[in-house]
């Protein structure tokens, strides 16, 4: 298959592999931001690969995950108390444990809430029947909010008026400040989201490395693009170096994706966002613009906040914020499976602890 | 048949005469055989010689047609291969159909006669049978429930623990057709080269592997929901021992992998429906490869992988980049109503 194979080749994965043991002198503690790397990294065994002095920790990439339990509550009263709104949302969320139920549950108890694998199928389910209020739970990063302000534009062009957004939308550059500011742990260097900055631009970055002089470096998902970053990284550490590189230039440039940030900035507007485990991140979340507040579904049925309650015992938080490895949770392959989720990182295949936990134990 | 109704009604499962037209125009004149056409409540017949084996599994597909088969086919296919996978000859099939009011007859009627072809195909008779109407909305269209006689020859004894260190893992095809295939019909996902499910009867595929090695073949599957993965677990549990496996040796179409790439699923996961995992010994391994080979659904047949001693109860793979992790069992991201 073509622009998959070649970079799944083992010769030159495990040649790349050398090559880190080979210049790795220093004890690096590296932070891959996204949670499509942390999937693919232990998906692919790089882990393990790594000398022991290179730690991988893996950061707040999982939209999913990263939704607070008030966000989480919020949209399971929502549809508690709305049952003739039907609810598009990805299928990560379904299984999402708020403080009484899930949207799984949601659904089993009478709620309509249908998976889409696009915001456009949101827009298809509100085409089909005018009559039935759609509301789309729009959860992700830099990358799903471009396609639901396009969305929602198509909506507008195509006079439909029956479909309406929760942006609980968030964007990476600000967590990655607040982070470094918590200053709860040394990072020494980034592993930066491929897709995130096919739209922002490797450029957004800029200021890790000339404010906190954390080098960077974008890389795609592939297990090769992921082991390439992770050595251009390193190199940059044991150089000295503290810049902006990108391993991934095949589809991300310095700028980004300026017809994509146009599409967004129509729509949607910067605003502060809680994050779990970290709390609220000024201007770290995506409001949907006045000009748009007829599509603005917490406006449209006046959505109030939901509880900010963790699950007990969960530190889905302190995963998330690359304190500690899932393994370091009490309830981790114990009370909290894929199965049973107690907490988001468990849920979302992009999350933290659903990677350890089907790839990582007792291997 | 007289096509008066062009759709079912409630009537149709009253036990009145709508219900009687339906079994005597439609199913037992598609099924006929001696054993169905008395119409009594039950067959009877006289059990063969040695051992039985007896099986059941409903059907709940969706769509009820998708591209490679149908929700009659594949109620027929299913049950064959429980049956086959034990080592038995599929002989006699129950169906029973709980029908939403408002299916179209015609819609039925294809169902039916894709089962009748395919039962004929595969030699095995459909001999009793049940039909059930629910309301508009209280069903979604067709559930199908088959169970399922079959004959076991012999002393043979197919079961996991019987596998032993040093055995080889064989898989008679590529992995995750019909998972791919119902998921991208059912989501409107258009692909350059369609994937078609792979439903398929699997019980002459196990006679050609039996044969080739009476007493090399220590346990068989076929591995539906949980895919190719899960199947592997269960025999690395069952038997206590490890069993190693190379991603580069496992079948997968390009299609199937694209569509994965795309959709975010593991091949590993995907259902089948026309295919076979066996655990051989090491010595009847290139007999059994042959035989599936040379088998109209055992092309694409490989070896891959072989049973260890440690870690005992589970499975690794080693990558396609050459590190080796934990295949674990399916979790989490299961399809809904794949089968």
């Amino acid at each position: 298959m073509r622009y998959v194979d070649e970079f799944r080749k083992r010769e030159e994965a495990q040649g790349l592999l050398r090559k880190i043991r080979e210049i790795s002198q220093r004890e690096v503690s590296i932070m891959e931001i996204c949670g499509t790397h942390t999937h693919s990294i232990s998906k692919y065994g790089v882990r393990e690969a790594l000398p022991p002095n290179i730690r991988l920790i893996s950061g707040p990439g999982c939209p999913v995950c990263v939704t607070s339990a008030a966000d989480v509550n919020r949209l399971l009263d929502f549809s508690r108390s709305r049952r003739d709104v039907v609810m598009a949302t990805f299928g990560d969320m379904m299984k999402v444990p708020g403080s009484a139920s899930s949207l799984q549950e949601e659904k089993a108890g009478g709620g309509d809430i249908r998976v889409v694998y696009s915001p456009l199928g949101a827009l298809d389910i509100a085409g089909e029947d005018p009559s039935r209020e759609v509301v789309l739970l729009a959860v992700g990063f830099e990358t799903t909010a471009p396609t639901v302000a396009a969305t929602m534009l198509a909506a507008r062009e195509n006079g439909l008026r029956n479909l309406s957004v929760l942006s609980l939308h968030k964007l990476t550059p600000p967590a990655m400040r607040a982070l470094m500011d918590a200053g709860e742990m040394d990072i020494d260097g980034f592993i930066c989201p491929g897709h995130v900055t096919a739209i922002i631009g490797a450029g957004a970055y800029g200021f890790l490395a000339s404010e906190y002089g954390s080098p960077c470096v974008v890389a795609g998902f592939e297990p090769i693009d992921a082991i390439m970053g992770i050595y251009m990284l390193v190199r940059q550490l044991e150089e000295g170096r503290k810049e902006i590189e990108i391993e991934y230039d095949r589809v991300v440039t310095w700028n980004g994706n300026l017809k994509a940030q146009e599409v967004m900035n129509r729509v949607f507007e910067p605003a502060d966002s809680l994050w779990r485990g970290i709390g609220n991140i000024p201007g770290s979340g995506l409001r949907i613009r006045n000009e748009f507040s007829d599509m603005d579904a917490e406006k449209r049925f006046s959505i109030p906040p939901g509880e900010d309650a963790e699950p007990k015992g969960c530190k889905c938080g302190s995963v998330l914020k690359g304190l500690i490895t899932p393994e370091a949770c009490p309830l981790f392959a114990k009370a909290c499976t894929p199965e049973f989720p107690i907490g988001p990182c468990m849920v979302s295949s992009e999350g933290t602890c659903a990677a350890f936990f089907k790839y990582r134990r007792a291997a | 048949m007289t096509k008066v109704l062009k759709t079912i009604l409630l009537a149709h499962g009253s036990g009145g005469s709508h219900s009687r037209r339906l079994v005597e125009e439609l199913f037992a004149s598609a099924f006929a055989n001696p054993l169905l056409a008395p119409l009594n409540d039950q067959a009877v017949f006289s059990p063969p010689s040695g051992r039985l084996a007896f099986t059941t599994d409903s059907y709940v597909v969706k769509p009820i047609f998708f591209p490679g088969g149908d929700i009659g086919k594949l109620a027929v296919c299913g049950t064959i291969n429980d049956l086959a996978v034990g080592g038995a000859e599929p002989l006699y099939l129950s169906a029973s159909f709980i029908i939403e009011e408002g299916l179209p007859m015609d819609e039925l009627e294809r169902v039916v006669a894709s089962m009748a072809r395919t039962a004929l195909d595969a030699g095995v008779m459909i001999v009793t049978g049940d039909t059930k109407v629910v309301e508009r909305g209280k069903g979604d269209k067709l559930f199908i429930n088959t169970a399922g006689i079959g004959k076991v020859g012999g002393s043979l004894d197919l079961a996991p623990s019987k596998i032993r260190a040093g055995d080889v893992v064989i898989v008679s095809g590529t992995m995750g057709d019909h998972g791919i295939a119902i998921l991208t019909h059912r989501e409107g996902i258009r692909m350059e080269t369609p994937v078609e499910s792979d439903c398929a009867p699997l019980h002459t595929l196990v006679r050609a592997v039996l044969d080739a090695a009476p007493s090399g073949v220590r346990a068989m599957r076929d591995p539906t929901r949980g895919g190719l993965a899960t199947v592997l677990n269960e025999f690395a549990a069952s038997s206590g021992l490890a069993i190693s496996v190379r991603e580069d040796d496992i079948p997968v179409k390009d299609a199937v992998r694209g569509a994965c790439e795309i959709l975010g699923f593991d091949p590993l996961y995907l259902a089948n429906e026309g295919k076979l995992i066996a655990v051989v010994s090491k010595e009847s391994a290139e007999a059994v490869l042959e035989a599936m080979r040379s088998h109209p659904y055992g092309r694409d047949a490989a070896v891959t992988g072989v049973v260890e001693e440690a870690p005992k109860g589970k499975v690794l793979i080693e990558t396609s980049i050459g590190n080796r992790r934990i295949l674990d069992m399916l979790s989490g991201e299961q399809l809904p109503r794949i089968c």
